[in-house]
Formats: structure tokens, sequence, C-alpha cells
């Protein structure tokens, strides 16, 4: 079996960040991700990494700023209430161009809403959540292994990018445990390497005469006319994204679909489950399960949407937030169906399936 | 001809965008002329914060981050804890560091972080126009404190100096003022013993400069100075706090 | 071969561990596992909960809602869980936490007093060992071999006596289980 080992989701994440590179994490302890603040402060010490909890959320991603322009693999984590803390620092890493990750255990919301799974967050996370023009690369991962895999995906994104990335998880993939396979730790020779690959732009030590540096970490830009060229090239940037990094898994996607899901996360897992027993009983129901949901596959969700679908069904653990971006892809084409659970409750393979039956 | 003043190298050739008379153009200075004296041009980074000088950071020639309203202290903590090799102060006003900023500067000061702090004091809030600070004096009137700021509604401006120094960790603290040439070369002194600090990896250094804000205030630089003297520094009254490299 | 389960208890009487070792030897012997626990608030009540898959094929939702075998190690956790268990599946209670039993046909039924078989093996640490017996003798979820082959492993040096009463109270469980 390799080298599996049985670890829940949020000790997953931070042990492949780790590998990643990773060697600087600020965070503030919540429910559901305290196993990865935990698990950092453990392990940091180990690597001669750096492990800080901050006073407060706001600090904690502000910290990361700080290390992020200093070009070093820099993460923090959170769940729901503290990433609305972090909606400033989130906006000003966008601004500065800084790479960094940023891990979300989604809870149940609004407010302090309650500790149980949830998708509420997919607007905050999707659309903005800070003010301004800006992306983030958003990653949703379904399992423990995915979850641990896109840590370092995230990194090599957001070092290849200078755009930040969250990870968009739920209290579910935080909690659960699942085999998994971790890559290789990245030697300390690999880690300086990644840290230079910034040194055009990030600050570092300088030097007298020619090639002595001067940059600057910043997102203010008092003239509009540079302004706008700043965030014009930022838009430049997120197309390039938007056409090379969209990621998704097509789960019994073919040409004799009858209907199709789109869920993404834990909600996919369930949905997988529901459509499983009814494709058992001769339907054949596709599910399209969105990695990246920022980007957003909107062309291969239209794609999928040829002419002997009858009915999209979306699934999510939120009110119907992915559901606007699914609406823009099929475009009107067939109708749309929505079932959602919030509170922190999941829904039950068996209530997906009475849902889609409902319509068979 | 012999060169009696010129630039401080760590400055670079551009125009400092401050009003006239108002003394961020001397803090900064000090800061840069420190820097150069203890050869730290090269390992040494900045943090300005929101505010007046919030263009501080294209002022010094190093490397400078602009951190977001009142967060310098939880930026450089970052800086300095991705780089320890290198040197890192924060720079900050009083509404950034004593109103929006404040868990960020008590928690960087109370975990002793191995940065210096220059924090400029002159009880308004400059860059917005005028506006309350959280170091306004009893009475002062201010475009947010029409009627002059009522203690009994508003609480008492902050002794931040004071405050930190309750604090275990923080190495060495003083307030100096800004006011006069000999007040200068003594914050001349305090400037390079704080960097000295940092240099050697000693802990946290703090230095509070009694400053004026001739145009919100609303008169001449000169009575600015004065009024500063006779109203500013009884409260906040200069002098050292805690030095730790003086104890042993 | 899926096999969903749902352990039960109050906090500290080792519900999550059973659900621990048979995921972590399941996954020993190449198969899919997930092991998903109640958290927060939910675990108090008497009903600090695990859910457990075990598949030869992918695991889809790690939610159990209907378990084919289901530990509850006191009565809350039988109330609450006992109507779920599918038809033909397995319910182990523990005797001495639940008094009223109420049987459903078409289940299979080990009631056993874990408490006081715990004590009399000398620990009340290893009561949920016996409840895993239970499941490896009737179910081929996980071997013997394997979760004794995991335990030694880890309890081997850190507390050989400890090591000692778990297999015996697994030997127990499986020998309660015939």
């Amino acid at each position: 079996m390799g080298n599996k080992v049985l670890m829940k989701g949020n000790e997953a994440v931070a042990e492949a960040a780790i590998r990643s590179g990773c060697r600087l994490y600020f965070a503030y302890p919540i429910t559901p991700q305290s196993e990865l603040i935990e698990y950092m402060a453990k392990m940091m010490p180990k690597v001669n990494g750096t492990f800080l909890q901050a006073e407060s959320e706001v600090a904690a991603i502000n910290m990361v700023y700080g290390a992020a322009g200093m070009g070093k693999r820099v993460m923090t984590s959170s769940s729901s209430p503290g990433i609305s803390l972090k909606a400033e620092g989130l906006s000003y890493l966008a601004g500065a161009r800084l790479p960094a990750v940023i891990v979300n255990v989604q809870r149940g919301g609004p407010g302090l809403g309650d500790i149980q799974p949830a998708q509420g967050d997919y607007f905050q996370a999707t659309k903005g959540g800070g003010h301004g023009d800006y992306r983030l690369i958003v990653l949703a991962p379904s399992s423990v292994q995915e979850f641990a895999d896109m840590a370092s995906d995230a990194f090599d994104l957001t070092d290849k990018y200078r755009v930040p990335v969250m990870i968009l998880s739920d209290g579910l993939l935080g909690q659960m445990m699942e085999p998994v396979e971790f890559k290789e730790y990245k030697t300390d020779a690999e880690i300086e390497e990644l840290g230079k690959q910034h040194f055009d732009w990030c600050m570092h030590p300088n030097v007298d005469g020619p090639g002595r540096h001067h940059h600057e970490i910043n997102s203010l830009e008092i003239d509009p006319v540079m302004l706008e060229k700043h965030v014009l090239n930022l838009e430049k940037i997120y197309k390039e994204i938007e056409a090379k990094e969209v990621k998704l898994e097509e789960y019994n996607i073919n040409p004799d679909n009858e209907y199709v899901c789109v869920a993404f996360g834990t909600a996919a897992r369930i949905v997988k489950s529901a459509i499983d027993d009814l494709n058992a009983e001769g339907h054949n129901i596709g599910l399209i399960r969105p990695i990246t949901v920022w980007p957003y596959p909107y062309k291969e969700i239209e794609r999928a949407i040829h002419d002997k679908i009858n009915r999209v069904f979306v699934f999510e653990l939120n009110l119907g937030q992915m559901l606007e971006d699914v609406k823009l892809a099929v475009n009107g084409k067939v109708p749309v169906e929505f079932m959602g659970k919030v509170g922190g409750i999941v829904f039950t393979p068996e209530e997906v399936k009475e849902k889609i039956k409902a319509y068979l | 001809m012999a060169i009696i003043a010129e630039r401080p190298k760590s400055l670079r050739d551009i125009s400092f965008t401050y009003c006239p008379g108002c003394t961020h153009g001397i803090a900064h200075r000090l800061i840069a002329e420190a820097v150069d004296e203890l050869g730290l041009r090269n390992s040494m980074a900045g943090v300005a914060p929101v505010g007046c000088s919030v263009f501080a950071y294209k002022f010094f020639d190093f490397d400078m981050a602009e951190a977001a309203h009142g967060r310098a202290p939880a930026v450089a903590t970052g800086m300095k804890r991705a780089r320890p090799d290198m040197n890192i102060f924060t720079y900050q006003g009083d509404g950034d560091l004593a109103a929006i900023g404040t868990a960020e500067i008590v928690h960087a000061a109370n975990r002793g972080e191995h940065i210096s702090v220059f924090f400029v004091n002159n009880a308004i809030y400059g860059m917005t126009g005028g506006q309350m600070a959280p170091t306004t004096l009893p009475g002062m009137k201010t475009t947010t404190s029409p009627y002059g700021r009522d203690a009994d509604d508003i609480g008492y401006p902050i002794r931040v100096s004071e405050l930190l120094n309750t604090l275990e960790a923080p190495y060495y603290i003083e307030r100096v003022t800004l006011l006069s040439v000999p007040e200068i070369i003594k914050a001349k002194k305090a400037v390079l013993k704080a960097l000295t600090y940092n240099k050697e990896g000693k802990g946290f250094t703090f230095i509070e400069f009694v400053s004026t804000c001739p145009t919100n205030w609303g008169v001449d630089p000169v009575d600015a100075l004065k009024w500063a003297k006779d109203n500013m520094v009884p409260y906040f009254k200069p002098g050292l706090f805690r030095d730790k490299g003086e104890q042993k | 071969m899926k096999y969903e389960m749902i352990f039960s208890g109050f906090g500290g009487q080792g519900a999550l561990a059973i659900g621990k070792f048979i995921a972590q030897s399941a996954m020993t012997e190449g198969k899919n596992v997930s092991w998903l626990p109640s958290y927060g608030p939910e675990m108090r009540g008497g009903t600090a909960n695990v859910s457990v898959v075990v598949s030869d094929t992918e695991i889809a939702s790690p939610v159990v809602s209907t378990p084919t075998v289901m530990v509850a190690l006191n009565q809350p956790s039988l109330d609450k869980f006992g109507p779920d268990v599918k038809p033909q599946g397995l319910i182990i209670v523990n005797e001495d936490l639940c008094p009223k039993v109420v049987k459903r046909s078409n289940i299979d039924y080990v009631v056993v007093p874990f408490n006081t078989l715990a004590k009399e093996i000398g620990s009340d640490k290893v009561l949920n060992m016996i409840a895993i017996g239970i499941i490896i003798e009737k179910t081929n979820i996980i071997k013997y071999d394997t979760l004794a082959d995991e335990l030694t492993a880890f309890l081997k040096d850190r507390n050989p006596e400890l090591l000692k009463l778990n297999l015996e109270a697994i030997q127990k469980g499986m020998e309660l289980a015939k």
C-alpha cells in the first residue's frame, strides 16, 4: 500500500505544506481547524520553521504579508469567521501581488454560526471577500488526499502567478481521517532556490553600487493612471489563470448522460454516492466536480450540456452560491435545479437521490 | 570645497511630500543617518504605515513594505521571522499605532519581536485632514472634536510608551521630542541606540517622537514647536522608560 | 465489499478509537477507509461518535446515515443510532450502560457487559477492544492478525502491559461472539 498513513485533513494539509517548503505559518485558533494550527505548532520547530500564534486573525494575515514580501513560502489557516477577519489582508496581498496560501476550513454561518461543515463561504472566496478588484485562486478539495496534494499545488500556483491561493475546505474534510500518501520533503537547498525566484521583486539583503535594489511591497498607487495600469495588469494575469488553470473532475460524464449534477468539495462526495445508486438502477447521471472554483469551469460545464441532457442539478452546503456560476455556464439551455443544506448539516445520499428522483 | 552636510545614503534623492514645518522629515533623516552610521543599509528593511508618512516606502533607500492601517508591527513580525538576517523597523503615526493598530503594537512588543518601532506622536490625524487621534490632548479642537476633546466622553490621550513599559519583553523604550535642536540631537542618540540594539539582536526597541502638525493645528511651524512644548510635553513627558542594555 | 459503521458512547469510553483501529487495520489490508468523527458540542450528551466506512472501491460519501454495524457503548447511543441500522445489520450493545435494549427483528444483536468484562481483564481502558473483537469475529472487515500487529508496533515499547490486556480483550470479544 505504499506509505499511506491515516490522517485528519487538517493535519495532512499541514504536513503537505511543510513538505512543500513552507517554513512560515501564522494563525489564530478556531474550530474546526484547530488540528492544523496544533500540527504546525508541533512540527515547525522540528524543521527549523516558524510557527507563531498571532494575537488575531488580522495580525496573522499581516504577518503572512510581511513574510511573503520576503519571497518565502508562507501559509495561514482559519475557519469562516476568521477568514472574514483576514479579508482586509487578502485584498492587500492581492494588491501587492504577494504569493501566499490561505486554508479555510469552512463552518456554518453567518456570524458565529456553528462549527459543523458548510460551504457558505463560496461567494466570499470566489467573488472577493475583501475590497477592490481582485481574485484569489480557489481550490476545493473533496478528500483528505486531495486536501494534502493541494498544499503543494497551491504553493506552486501562488509562486507562479503571485496571486494568493485559498484552499476552500470544510469541517468534514478537516476532521475526517483518510489514507494519505505524501510527496517527499523539499530539501533546504530546494527551498532556498524557491525563494530566489522572487529576488527581482521581493525584499532581501542588498548590495552597494550596481545591482542595488529598492523593492517596495505595496498596494498603494495614488496616481489613478498608474493604479489603472496596475489593475489592468492584474486582470491580464487573472485572464491567463482562467485560460490555463481550470481543473475539474468528470464523474460518469458521457455522451448519453440524461442528467448532470454539479457539486464541489464535500457535497460532491455525497452526490457521487447518490448517483452511483441511481445509475445502478439504470439511469445515466454524470457529475461535474469543479476542483478550481476560481477559475471556474464554465466552458467544461457548457460542453457537458448536450442535447440529451434534460436537467442540471446543483448540490451545495449553502443556499445556492455556486448555483449562480452553474447557471451562467448552462445559460438557459436546460432547467437548473438546486438543493442546499445549511446550518452545518450535511445532506445524505438518500436526500440527494430523492431530489433527483423527483425529476426522473 | 569641503562638504559639510549631505543627504544620508539611506534616503533616496526624491523630495519629501510633507508640509512645511512638519517634523516627519527630521525623523526620517535621523533614522537614515543612524542606518548609515551603523552600516545597516544592506540589511535594512522598513515598514511604512497609513497616515502622513504613508509614502515613507519611497523615501528610504532600502526595501520597504507598505502595511495596512495599524498592521505594521504584524508585517514587521512576518518580515523578521522570514529573514532573521535582516534588520527591520516600522515607522508609524499615532492614529496608526495607538488606535487601529493597538493590538498589533502591544503584542509585537509583548513578544519582544526583534524590530525597532519609530512612533511619531503629533496628537492628530494629519493625512485625513486633522481628525482626533488617540493622543489628542483634552480640550484640543480637531475636525472630529470640534468642541474640544471631552475626556469624560471619549477618554484621555494614551501614553503609549508608558503602556508598553508595563510589559516584560521590550528591551528599550524612550520618548524624545523633535521640538528643538538640542532635543533633536538627543533624539538622534535614541535612534542610534535603538538601531544598535536591533543590529545586535537584543529585542524590541521603541522610540516615541513628540512631534508637530502645523497644518492641522492651524499654526505656523515656529508656534507649533512652542505649542507642543507647552501642551504636549507636560502630558507626554520625554524620558527613558526602559533600557535593558544599561541595566547590565 | 463495503461496510458502513457507527461507533458511539460517552467521551472517554473509546468509541472513536474503535473506529480508528478498524480504519487503520483495514487500510493496512489494502482497503479504502474513511473515519469521520462528531466534534464540538455534539460530543456532549453522551453520543461521541464516529462514522467509519471500509470498502474495496473508492468511498464516495463518508457520511453514514444507515450503518451496517453499530456499537453502542451507552444508552443514548443505542437510542440515537439503533433505529438507523440496516436490516441484517449488526448491533453491539454494552449491557452495563444500556438498561433498555428493545430488539428489532432482522438485526443481529450482541449484548455484552463491557465494563464488567474490562474490569475482569484488568483495565477499563480495554473496554472498546472487546467490541473490536466481536466485530472481527462477526464480520470480515479486518483480520485479528493485522490489528494485533498494529497494536504491537504501537505499544510494545511504550506499554507492554497494556498491549497484553488489549490483545486479551480482543480475544475475549471474539470468543463471546462465537
